[in-house]
């Protein structure tokens, strides 16, 4: 329990920090739609953080950027190609599928069908090797000689 | 013995592999520019020294030049500034500089402290053309051609082996 409340403790001060550090938007949902975007975009500078999540100068200006485009009403699409433009796939932290990425985007699942595959080969394999071996008449003799002693 | 049981130490090597290649990989290392071989970004900006006139890339057709971002907040530009003091000097290439989200004083001091290597320098105070550059840090230098296509981008100081072995062999290429 008391873990429990450490835990909610600490992802309250965490998001009340991501809010604190994201900049107030005119209206509530411009925000809104800034956050969900901006949590798909990576900063330059601080290479593993999102755009949404970053202090860095430089996402601050991408932030104001990309708040000005909303507010000149272009689409999510639009602004994410603006920025794909100058800072290339690296400013995506979901990769566009092309042929540099494609063992990226299906290499799971072609390591998931091979691997089913060879599971079901093995199992195969062992069911063959564990194969029924009927008892000879004298070893079923002495099973039932001590299945009786057993019983009297 | 079961040739099975070699699989997870076959895993096993594979993974310290990817771990070796990974760890030694600089996390702030360079970056593709999404810019390379394509037209420099137009912008029309005030020149520090001169705020009422301006500059734009599009008056430097016909010629290969090197445009060169810089700040006086900016530390390892005081290391380059040197070189760039000296590479100005052997005309090689002419040297505009963009000053980047930076103080008009400020930066204007470091010029005169340190010396004055660019034909020029434009003031991106707000820091909206650097954004149209793909610019992450300073100090970053574009190689643009007479077309006025940039054709090479340093997201790190220049040296003397950048100088020597990047840019001279590429402006010359690119003057032929």
């Amino acid at each position: 329990m008391k873990e429990f409340a450490f835990i909610i403790t600490f992802l309250l001060i965490v998001a009340g920090v991501a809010v604190v550090r994201a900049q107030p938007a005119d209206d509530a949902q411009l925000e809104k739609r800034m956050q969900a975007l901006t949590q798909q975009l990576r900063c330059l500078v601080c290479r593993n953080e999102t755009l949404a999540d970053s202090p860095a100068d430089v996402a601050e200006d991408l932030r104001r950027q990309i708040r000005d485009q909303m507010k000149a009403g272009k689409s999510d699409q639009e602004i994410i190609a603006f920025l794909h433009e100058r800072y290339g796939d690296f400013v995506l932290y979901k990769p566009p599928v092309k042929s540099t990425t494609y063992l990226l985007w299906f290499g799971p699942f072609v390591l998931l069908i091979g691997g089913t595959f060879l599971l079901y080969q093995y199992l195969g394999q062992r069911r063959r090797m564990i194969a029924d071996k009927p008892l000879t008449d004298e070893e079923r003799k002495r099973a039932e000689e001590l299945l009786k002693q057993q019983v009297g | 013995m079961n040739r099975l049981l070699l699989i997870p130490l076959i895993l096993f090597a594979v993974l310290v592999g990817f771990f070796f290649v990974g760890l030694r990989h600089d996390p702030n290392g360079e970056l593709p520019s999404a810019l390379i071989n394509k037209a420099a970004p137009a912008f029309e900006l005030p020149q520090l020294q001169e705020p009422s006139k301006s500059f734009s890339p599009a008056e430097m057709k016909g010629k290969v030049w090197l445009l060169n971002v810089w700040a006086s907040w900016c530390e390892p530009c005081r290391e380059e500034h040197p070189w760039l003091v000296e590479y100005s000097r052997s005309g090689i290439v002419p040297i505009y500089g963009f000053n980047w989200k930076d103080d008009r004083a400020a930066a204007l001091r470091v010029l005169d402290e340190l010396g004055n290597p660019y034909v020029l320098t434009v003031s991106d105070a707000d820091g909206r053309v650097a954004i149209d550059y793909g610019v992450t840090g300073a100090p970053e230098t574009y190689l643009i051609d007479r077309q006025g296509v940039i054709r090479y981008k340093k997201a790190l100081p220049l040296d003397k082996d950048t100088w020597e072995k990047e840019i001279v062999p590429l402006v010359k290429q690119l003057n032929r």
